[in-house]
C-alpha cells in the first residue's frame, strides 16, 4: 500500500481500537455490546494487516496471541456464569449489586459478560483472518 | 440441584481450558481430557440416581422463572441420554491417547471433542426450544471440523457433503422454530406444549412437525436422507465415527424427534396413528434399504457407516409402536446400539492403526495377531445381531414384544428376519479380517486402545446379564418420562414452583 494509507491506517488504529472498547464497555447502555465491540477492535488489527502486508506481522506468534485471548475471553464468560454458581447458588445469577440504570457501573454482571464476548469475538474474528491471510504461507511451506 | 449445569459447563470451560493448556503443557492435555469425561460419566450415574426420587428437576438459569427464563429440564429420559453419552465420550477419549498421536494439532481435536460434549449434553437437558437449537449447531459445527480433521482429499469432501446436508436440516428446525415462536409466542419447551393444546391439530401443526421430522431424519440419518453418513462417518477418526455413530445421530435426531412428539406436540398412538405408522415405515425403510446396502461394501468403516443407518431404524421402529415396550425397547436400543456401534468403531480405529488400510479385500489374518481387538469385535457384533445375554438381545425382544402387544404380529417377524441383514454384513468383516488366512502386517493394538474397547466390552456384557435392573433403573423411568406426554408441561411449571 501507498505511504498515504499507511499513515492515516497508523493515525486511525488507536481510534478505531479506543471506539471497540467504548463499544464493549457501553453494551449495556447503548446499542452494541461484546459482539459489535469486539468486532470492530478485530478491525482494527486487520486494518493494519491490509495497510502494511501479512509480511509486517509474524503470523505464527500473532496466532498464538489471539487463539489465547480466545480462550482467555471464553474462559472468562464461563467463570462470570460459574461466579453466580459458586457465590450466590444459582448459573448464571446477576449477583453484582445492580447501581444506577443508566450509569456505567449499573446492570450487575452484565458489563462483565461484554467484556468478555468482546474478547473472544476480536481475538476469534482476527484468528479467522489470519487463518485466510496464512493459506499462502501454508501452502509454500 | 445445583450439579444440572456441571453437564455443559465441564465440557465446555475444558474446551476452552485445551488451548492454554496446549502452549504449557502437551502432555497433560489427555489425561485433562479423560479425567473431565470420568467425572461426566460419575455425574451422570448421580443424575440418573437423583431421577429415581424426583421425577424431573427443572434448574433456572439466572433464577429467572421457566416462561421467562432458559431452564434446564432434567428427567429420567435426560438422565438416561448423558449416561450413555458419558459412557461412550469416555472411552473415546482414552482409546484417542494413540489414535491421535499421528495427527497434528492435538489440541485441536481435543478442544472440538470437548465441544461435541458439551453440545450433546446441553441438547438433552435444555427445556428450552431455541437452547436446543443452539446446542444441536454446536455439537453439528464440531462435528463437520471433526469430520474433516485429518484434512486429505476425502476427509474434505465428506465434511463438505455432510456440512451442506446437515445445515440444511439446521435451517429447516430454525425455520420451523421461528414459525412456533411466531404462533406461541413462547421459545419454552412447556410453554409450548401448553399453547400448541390451544390450537389443536391444525394445518399449523402438522406443518411445523413435519418440518422439525425433516430436520431431525436429515440429522440422524434415515433412507433416503442417509446419503452424507456413510461418507462423513468413515472419514472422521476412529474415536469420533464411535461417538458420530455412537450417540451423535441419536441425540440430534432421535431424542430432539422423540421428545418433541411425545411431550412438547403431546401425540400418541391413541391419538396420531397415522403419523406413528409413518414412523414404522421410516423405520422399516431404513433397517431393509441401507443394511442391503452394507452388504456390498468392500471398506470396512464404510460398511458399519452403513449399519448405523439400518439400526437407527429398528429405534425409529421402536418409538413408531407407541406403547410402553415399544418406546422402552427403542430407548434401550439406543443404549445397545450405541454401545455395541461405538465399540465396532473402535475396533475399526484399532485395525486402521496397525495396518494403515481399511479396505476389506486388502486386510486378513488379523485374529490371531490383534485378538483383544478381534474378540471385542466379535462380542459388539454379537450384541448388534441381537444374540443373548448381551444388551442388544434385550432391546431387540423389548421391541418385538412393544409389536405384539400393539396387535403388529408382522412386524415382530419382519424386525427378527431383517436381523439377518446385520448378521450377514457383519461376518462380512469377520470372514476377511479376522477370520481368512492372510499376511497383513500388524501390531498388537496399543494398551490404552485395548482399555477403552475392553471398557464398552464389559458394559456390553454386564448390562446385558443385569438387564432387568438397567429395564427398572435407567430405561423403564426414562420410556415413562416420554410416555407422561403432555404431564411434561405440568411438571416443569410445578417442579420449578417448588423449587427443584
Amino acid at each position: 500500500m501507498s505511504l498515504i494509507v499507511k499513515t492515516v491506517t497508523t493515525i486511525m488504529i488507536g481510534f478505531i481500537f479506543i471506539y471497540g472498547a467504548y463499544i464493549i464497555l457501553h453494551g449495556h447502555l447503548t446499542p452494541g455490546g461484546g459482539f459489535a465491540g469486539g468486532v470492530i477492535i478485530a478491525g482494527a488489527f486487520i486494518l493494519k494487516i491490509l495497510a502494511f502486508g501479512s509480511e509486517a506481522i509474524d503470523e505464527k506468534k500473532s496466532e498464538m496471541g489471539s487463539s489465547i485471548f480466545e480462550s482467555v475471553g471464553a474462559l472468562l464468560f464461563i467463570g462470570v456464569a460459574i461466579a453466580g454458581l459458586v457465590l450466590a447458588g444459582t448459573f448464571f445469577l446477576n449477583f453484582l449489586p445492580k447501581g444506577i440504570p443508566l450509569h456505567l457501573w449499573s446492570a450487575g454482571i452484565i458489563p462483565f459478560c461484554n467484556i468478555a464476548i468482546g474478547i473472544k469475538v476480536g481475538a476469534g474474528l482476527f484468528s479467522i483472518f489470519l487463518a485466510l491471510a496464512a493459506v499462502k504461507y501454508v501452502m509454500t511451506d | 440441584m445445583t450439579f444440572i449445569p456441571l453437564f455443559f459447563v465441564l465440557p465446555l470451560a475444558a474446551a476452552f481450558i485445551i488451548p492454554i493448556l496446549g502452549k504449557i503443557a502437551k502432555s497433560l492435555i489427555w489425561i485433562f481430557v479423560t479425567l473431565v469425561s470420568f467425572a461426566l460419566f460419575v455425574l451422570a450415574l448421580y443424575g440418573a440416581a437423583v431421577t429415581q426420587e424426583v421425577p424431573m428437576i427443572v434448574y433456572q438459569m439466572g433464577n429467572w422463572p421457566p416462561p421467562l427464563g432458559i431452564v434446564m429440564a432434567f428427567d429420567s429420559f435426560s438422565a438416561f441420554m448423558t449416561l450413555v453419552i458419558s459412557m461412550l465420550v469416555f472411552a473415546g477419549s482414552v482409546f484417542s491417547l494413540r489414535y491421535i498421536s499421528h495427527y497434528t494439532g492435538q489440541w485441536k481435536f481435543y478442544t472440538l471433542y470437548m465441544l461435541i460434549t458439551a453440545g450433546m449434553m446441553g441438547i438433552v437437558i435444555t427445556g428450552d426450544l431455541f437452547n436446543m437449537f443452539v446446542f444441536l449447531e454446536i455439537a453439528a459445527i464440531s462435528s463437520y471440523a471433526l469430520v474433516a480433521f485429518g484434512v486429505d482429499a476425502e476427509e474434505l469432501e465428506a465434511s463438505f457433503k455432510y456440512m451442506v446436508m446437515g445445515e440444511v436440516g439446521g435451517l429447516t428446525f430454525l425455520l420451523a422454530i421461528a414459525l412456533l415462536y411466531a404462533k406461541t409466542s413462547t421459545l419454552n419447551l412447556a410453554d409450548i406444549s401448553n399453547s400448541l393444546q390451544l390450537v389443536g391439530h391444525t394445518p399449523f401443526f402438522w406443518l411445523v412437525l413435519g418440518m422439525m421430522l425433516l430436520a431431525f431424519s436429515i440429522k440422524s440419518a434415515f433412507v433416503p436422507f442417509h446419503s452424507w453418513l456413510p461418507d462423513a462417518h468413515p472419514a472422521a477418526p476412529a474415536p469420533i465415527s464411535s461417538l458420530l455413530s455412537g450417540i451423535f445421530i441419536k441425540v440430534l435426531g432421535m431424542y430432539t424427534a422423540a421428545r418433541i412428539i411425545f411431550n412438547v406436540f403431546g401425540l400418541s398412538r391413541a391419538n396420531a396413528p397415522a403419523l406413528f405408522n409413518v414412523l414404522v415405515g421410516i423405520g422399516l425403510l431404513s433397517i431393509a434399504f441401507a443394511g442391503v446396502t452394507a452388504l456390498s461394501q468392500k471398506d470396512y468403516k464404510r460398511l458399519l457407516g452403513y449399519s448405523s443407518v439400518s439400526q437407527v431404524g429398528y429405534i425409529m421402529l421402536g418409538f413408531g409402536i407407541g406403547n410402553y415396550y415399544g418406546v422402552a425397547g427403542a430407548i434401550f436400543y439406543i443404549l445397545a446400539h450405541a454401545l455395541a456401534k461405538g465399540l465396532l468403531f473402535l475396533t475399526s480405529g484399532s485395525v486402521v492403526n496397525a495396518t494403515g488400510t481399511r479396505d476389506l479385500t486388502k486386510l486378513a489374518g488379523l485374529g490371531e495377531k490383534m485378538s483383544t481387538t478381534a474378540w471385542s469385535f466379535r462380542f459388539g457384533s454379537m450384541s448388534l445381531i441381537g444374540l443373548p445375554p448381551f444388551v442388544g438381545f434385550f432391546a431387540k425382544w423389548l421391541i418385538c414384544l412393544g409389536a405384539l402387544k400393539a396387535g403388529f404380529g408382522w412386524l415382530a417377524v419382519v424386525a427378527i428376519a431383517l436381523s439377518v441383514l446385520t448378521l450377514s454384513y457383519l461376518l462380512k468383516i469377520e470372514n476377511s479380517v479376522f477370520m481368512k488366512k492372510g499376511k497383513t502386517q500388524a501390531a498388537k493394538a496399543p494398551f490404552t486402545m485395548r482399555i477403552a474397547m475392553v471398557f464398552l466390552v464389559v458394559l456390553i456384557i454386564v448390562l446385558g446379564i443385569g438387564f432387568q435392573s438397567v429395564i427398572e433403573f435407567i430405561v423403564g423411568p426414562a420410556a415413562n418420562a416420554l410416555l407422561r406426554g403432555l404431564e411434561y408441561a405440568n411438571l416443569v411449571f410445578g417442579s420449578a414452583a417448588v423449587g427443584f
